[in-house]
């Protein structure tokens, strides 16, 4: 569809290859954490807090101490000197913003239900799990605020250090008196208000810790369920005050993250500092219904977006305006999470003036931080919600009002009214074609004949289109953000003497098929079998420099460096082959995996014989080193832009308030694909999770601040019985921002579809009068609409 | 989550069983399939002190008709009413709800008697067995006993049963008039929001999670057999009932539910 | 007590505590850790295995329960052939990503497919009701259940 360009002549990259990481995963042979067995190792269980806010008057472990196997308690008080310094927060949005003093175990006071007040370690699983039964803590409940409206008051402060429950207030308003003045001038000004609800991530395999100790020298062994060895290795060496040098970190296979994994959590350091106070193993696993209070939550927040369009619905401003819940206290990268949608509240449209700002507190409730899209789904989900909204005002179809609004492809590279750079885009035909897919005339005459006949099973088409930022990100960027840390990625790679390659990579991967599709970049450079490239990761000894996974970085940062890495070898390789061949550098031509004199074809050398060449050093060029390795971290110049649009259509039962999905189609850009098969794997994968912040997640609490859907029976995560086959297609259009054109594609599918199937809802039941639905869009929910639409009751 | 740590025997007939009930008094629990009670053992909100295992008494396990009565082993799973060819033709109603509980995994080890002497509210197959006017079969250290199933339900997971008895039949008539079973939850697998049984073209019809037990929804049933429209008798069909409220739905939604979903089971049962 | 399982073909036993859940059984005491676990509430099926040739969730058994039992784990399915063909069509649509559910997910369809007959994609879909994933969507299990079927 698009006029595509890539670097890559191999044959390989481009093409749907099947995953090398499957036979282990099938069969069982992969490692999780909990799988590992680790002689002598003692288990950690972790009394927590009941209560949402209490004060810890007593704890009497004496009982604990009886039960068989259980060899250690500790509370708050008796671990108090073990740390360095508190749990990490990596992101100060802000100079002034308020950051609680966050250790491993409360002392004083728990300040929402799940905060550890006490730990036990045993010599099982089983006898751990008895001896939190037997461990005994007073409190003294208090009153809870869980809700950020509540906290907003500061009625009552959770944190007496802070003074206050707000945080941060963050603000980009780079014309303030342009908004202002669009504002007043706007023939059409929409305001509206949604909220976010709370999401619990559920990575299907749950947290889990091992530290292993080696006590006579020193050394501390980390495995973690993490996405983040890396930091985790620093973050943890600071907080606990070993020498980074001494802590490794191993992530060994991670089942899923989402976000969940990208942070430092009191059971990682406590394993450790008991694993050294004991001079043993010490590990610790999640349980399902635990982790509604020992992993953070995602999304949780209220926002209200204003556009000023013109009399044709021509935007004209955008203004948005968020109230957001850090929980009780602030994770490592939670501050930083709703700033990610910072920039993205004008969506894909050409908009001239903007308006942020984001007021962001504490709550009794379980800290929040990324999940999956991270501000980005917040930030579309407002902005396309708005759009139909202003279509509705200005009496177009919401088809007409976006294109009439979308960046036009002749402005990119696009100066966004927020700061930023959006690198491509061509975003008109991802529209077209989702509404070929879908059907959209028919699917709207269907709609028309159902309305016309009186039908109580009402039809609703809701389109999203999104752009969004990621391939996190450049370092520059993120000093400007406040981040505490980089956003560059490290990549090793290394010809081995029989020709295979070695790539090391910083990227750590927990389900998304890295190692096949890192095979696949440096095969299809090096013209070899990608089954002759191994890909090392997930350990920091293997792999000391990495920044990790998250923010769809992954192959626009990490999969640069190594194709960087790979191109630097290859020149090496060259310079190996031009002095075998007796040739000038400039006239070898490298393909097939064989260096070539332009011109006289006969006079080859394979990139073998150049390997094993390299390895024995027999003959090289005056000066040079021996081996064909090359490392380079790569920092990438600008964020990466993919873009989409997704259609849902959906049946809605006024009798019940039931919504079905009935059909799906997304038209996605991600520029060029490496490994297709994987693209459409993250596509299916993430728009099911946005479809289920629309219509069945919700960690809802109570107003004593108990979380009522904590375990999987009560937190709706669907089923294949409650999904449908969804019809995918995508237009290229590189990224000039690195040498593969690629962008992130791990975060588009939940970004999209959130607001595509709300979108529907509504439009099925918009001639009823109704114009928005909180979500989710449970069964409940949309029959009290239907009932306060209709002006009475059941 | 792991379970408290709980004494096993395992018996080898119902005598053997309900001997042992008997001596160890209401801090044991029989264990049949396990797949209500495993799941509150592992959360510790169950914690007998020991578990009779009942799992192997295979002359509890089967399906048999006799004449208008279809005798049903308590041990039967559900999985094995579902696929049950004999069922199908003498109760079809009884074979589609067990195919609706759970998932198939939980289908392969839940039984008939696990459901119904848990006394969830919320499971489909003791309001099944309400609408088609069963009778459970009670063994103690005194004989057997018949229950009647609008007797049998007596609180929130609570039953008839005393605690030295075990459940060993449930009967149910032969039923192949107008029959349908309206469940309705947000997952497949859930347990029912609301569900509503209709047996017999309306002469039975019982509410899943409508209230602490199972409920005949008597008021519907005699509306029908007084000739009223499906809608007409739907509209009292959640009369008198004190739906629960949780994440899910509040009473005045459930009873709006049990009202919608009552008239769409008795004209899809052709009442 | 003295619990003996046929597991895969073999017959283990052990002296283990009566509460015992199977797959502790099978992860802690037999080292078989590619049957995982994913909740508590018998929610999410990772931990499916066959007992007696038909799924069920071992997390929602005790070992002693299937006392003399057959089992089959994960680890029993490929044979010296290579990947069973369950196995096999999840690869080859590629119907696992971080591959935690998979386990559970291929045993769940092993059974599934032997238990009803003539299978359509929506008989599959409510068929794996009782198993979760994260990562894929479905769609491509969806896809594999029915290939294998085939």
């Amino acid at each position: 569809m698009t006029v595509t360009e890539t670097p890559f002549t191999g044959g390989i990259v481009g093409k749907p290859r099947l995953r090398r990481e499957d036979p282990a995963l099938l069969t069982g042979e992969a490692k999780f954490i909990d799988d590992l067995q680790i002689p002598g190792a003692l288990w950690l269980a972790c009394v927590r807090s009941p209560y949402a806010h209490a004060r810890i008057t007593g704890i009497d472990t004496s009982a604990a101490l009886a039960i068989a196997g259980v060899v250690a308690v500790y509370t708050g008080e008796d671990l108090a000197d073990a740390w360095a310094a508190p749990l990490p927060c990596a992101w100060p949005v802000t100079d002034d913003m308020k950051n609680p003093a966050h250790y491993p175990i409360a002392q004083g006071k728990a300040n929402y239900a799940g905060d550890i007040v006490a730990v036990v370690v045993a010599e099982s699983r089983y006898a751990a799990a008895d001896g939190i039964e037997g461990v005994v803590v007073d409190y003294e409940p208090l009153e809870a605020v869980v809700t950020i409206e509540d906290a907003e008051t500061d009625r009552l402060v959770i944190h007496d250090d802070c003074g206050t429950n707000v945080s941060y207030v963050w603000e980009l308003t780079p014309e303030p008196d342009a908004v202002t003045a669009a504002f007043a001038a706007a023939e059409h000004h929409i305001t509206e208000t949604f909220v976010h609800q709370r999401l619990i991530p559920t990575a299907m395999e749950p947290r889990g810790v091992a530290a292993v100790p080696a006590p006579h020298n020193g050394d501390m062994t980390l495995y973690s369920s993490t996405q983040i060895p890396h930091v985790l290795r620093v973050m943890a060496a600071l907080t606990v005050g070993i020498p980074e040098q001494k802590l490794r970190v191993i992530a060994p296979s991670v089942g899923g993250g989402f976000g969940c994994k990208l942070n430092v959590y009191a059971e990682e350091i406590l394993c450790i500092v008991l694993a050294q106070r004991h001079g043993v193993p010490v590990r610790w696993t999640e349980g399902r219904t635990e982790a509604a209070g020992s992993t953070v939550h995602g999304r949780a927040q209220r926002q209200t977006i204003e556009l000023a369009a013109d009399a044709d619905g021509k935007l004209t401003a955008v203004r948005a305006t968020l109230l957001a819940d850090m929980g009780a206290y602030l994770q490592l990268v939670a501050p930083g999470v709703p700033l990610l949608g910072a920039f993205l509240y004008h969506g894909l449209y050409d908009v001239p003036v903007y308006s942020f700002t984001c007021k962001s507190v504490f709550t009794n409730l379980t800290p929040t931080d990324a999940y999956r899209g991270a501000g980005r789904p917040e930030a579309t989900y407002a902005i396309e919600r708005a759009m139909d909204a202003l279509a509705v005002a200005v009496g177009v179809g919401q088809d007409e009002i976006r294109s009439r609004n979308f960046i036009p492809t002749e402005k990119f590279p696009y100066d966004s009214p927020a700061g930023l750079i959006f690198d491509s885009g061509n975003y008109q035909p991802t529209l077209d074609r989702a509404k070929e897919l879908i059907d959209w005339d028919g699917r709207r005459a269907e709609q028309a004949e159902r309305r016309a006949a009186g039908s109580t099973t009402h039809l609703g088409l809701g389109i999203s289109s999104y752009v969004e930022m990621c391939g996190l990100a450049p370092s520059r960027t993120l000093a400007a953000l406040n981040y505490g840390a980089g956003g560059w990625e490290s990549a090793t790679v290394r010809i081995l003497p029989t020709c295979k390659v070695q790539v090391v990579t910083g990227a750590t991967p927990h389900g998304q098929g890295h190692e096949t599709c890192w095979s696949m970049i440096v095969a299809d450079q090096l013209g070899i079998d990608p089954d002759d490239v191994e890909v090392l990761h997930s350990d920091t000894s293997i792999s000391p420099l990495g920044m990790d996974t998250y923010g769809s970085r992954s192959l626009a940062v990490g999969g640069t460096a190594i194709w960087m890495a790979t191109e630097q070898v290859i020149d090496k390789a060259r310079a190996i082959a031009a002095h075998m061949l007796e040739a000038n550098a400039d006239d070898l031509e490298f393909a097939g995996g064989t260096f070539s004199v332009r011109g006289s074809p006969d006079k080859e050398v394979p990139l073998a014989g150049v390997a094993f060449g390299a390895f024995t050093a027999h003959d090289l060029p005056d000066g040079m080193e021996p081996n064909l390795q090359a490392q380079v971290t790569f920092d990438p110049s600008n964020f990466v832009f993919p873009f989409g649009t997704h259609i849902a259509v959906v049946e809605v039962d006024e009798a019940t308030g039931a919504v079905e999905l009935l059909d799906y189609a997304a038209v996605d850009d991600c520029g060029n694909q490496i490994n297709p098969l994987i693209v459409e794997g993250q596509l299916h994968g993430g728009i099911v999770q946005g479809i289920a912040q629309a219509l069945w997640e919700d960690a809802a609490y109570d107003a004593d601040g108990q979380c009522r859907a904590a375990n999987l029976a009560d937190y709706l995560v669907p089923s294949a019985a409650e999904c449908i086959d969804m019809k995918l297609d995508h237009t290229v259009t590189p990224s000039p921002s690195n040498p593969m054109g690629v962008k992130g594609i791990g975060e588009a599918g939940t970004i999209a579809s959130t607001p595509a199937v709300m979108n529907a809802v509504v439009d099925a039941l918009r001639p009823m009068g109704i114009t928005d639905i909180t979500m989710p869009a449970s069964p409940m929910t949309v029959r009290r609409a239907i009932e306060a639409a209709q002006g009475g009751s059941a | 989550m792991i379970p408290a740590a709980v004494d096993y025997v395992l018996a080898d007939s119902a005598e053997a069983a309900i001997a042992a009930l008997t001596e160890a008094g209401d801090e044991a629990k029989l264990l049949a399939g396990g797949q209500s009670l495993v799941p509150l053992m592992r959360l510790r909100l169950a914690t007998p002190s020991v578990l009779i295992d009942i799992g192997r008494l295979d002359d509890l396990s089967g399906i048999s008709i006799d004449g208008d009565t279809v005798s049903i082993g308590a041990l039967t799973t559900h999985s094995a009413l579902e696929h049950s060819a004999d069922l199908a033709a003498a109760c079809p109603l009884l074979a589609h709800v067990a195919a609706q509980v759970g998932d198939p995994a939980v289908r392969h080890r839940g039984t008939l008697g696990g459901s119904l002497a848990h006394a969830d509210p919320a499971s489909d197959l003791p309001a099944a067995v309400l609408a088609l006017g069963g009778t459970l079969v009670a063994s103690g250290p005194g004989g057997s006993r018949e229950i009647a199933a609008t007797d049998f339900f007596t609180g929130f997971l609570e039953s008839a049963l005393g605690p030295d008895e075990l459940l060993t039949e449930v009967r149910v008539p032969v039923s192949t008039g107008g029959w349908c079973y309206q469940k309705f939850n947000r997952r497949a697998q859930d347990w029912a929001i609301v569900g509503v049984v209709v047996a017999e073209a309306g002469a039975g019809v019982a509410l899943v999670n409508m209230g602490s037990t199972p409920l005949r929804a008597s008021g519907v049933e005699a509306a029908v057999a007084g000739g009223a429209s499906a809608g007409d008798a739907a509209a009292v069909a959640a009369d008198g009932t004190e739906p629960p409220t949780d994440n899910n739905a509040d009473g005045d939604y459930r009873a709006h539910l049990a009202r919608v979903l009552t008239e769409r089971a008795l004209t899809a049962a052709g009442a | 007590m003295e619990v003996s399982v046929t597991v895969n073909g073999t017959v283990r036993s052990a002296d283990v505590e009566p509460r015992t859940l199977l797959v502790h059984y099978l992860r802690d005491v037999l080292g078989l850790t590619g049957t995982n676990i994913g909740c508590d509430t018998s929610s999410c099926g990772a931990c499916t295995v066959l007992v007696d040739g038909r799924s069920a969730k071992s997390c929602t058994l005790l070992a002693a329960q299937v006392d003399g039992a057959d089992v089959t784990t994960i680890e029993g399915l490929a044979g010296p052939d290579g990947l069973h063909p369950m196995q096999q069509a999840f690869h080859e649509c590629h119907a696992l990503q971080c591959g935690y559910c998979t386990p559970g997910m291929v045993m769940a369809a092993v059974s599934l497919l032997d238990e009803y007959d003539d299978i359509d994609a929506d008989g599959v879909r409510v068929g794996l009701e009782g198993n979760l994933c994260r990562c894929t969507g479905y769609q491509n299990i969806v896809a594999a259940v029915l290939a294998a079927g085939e």
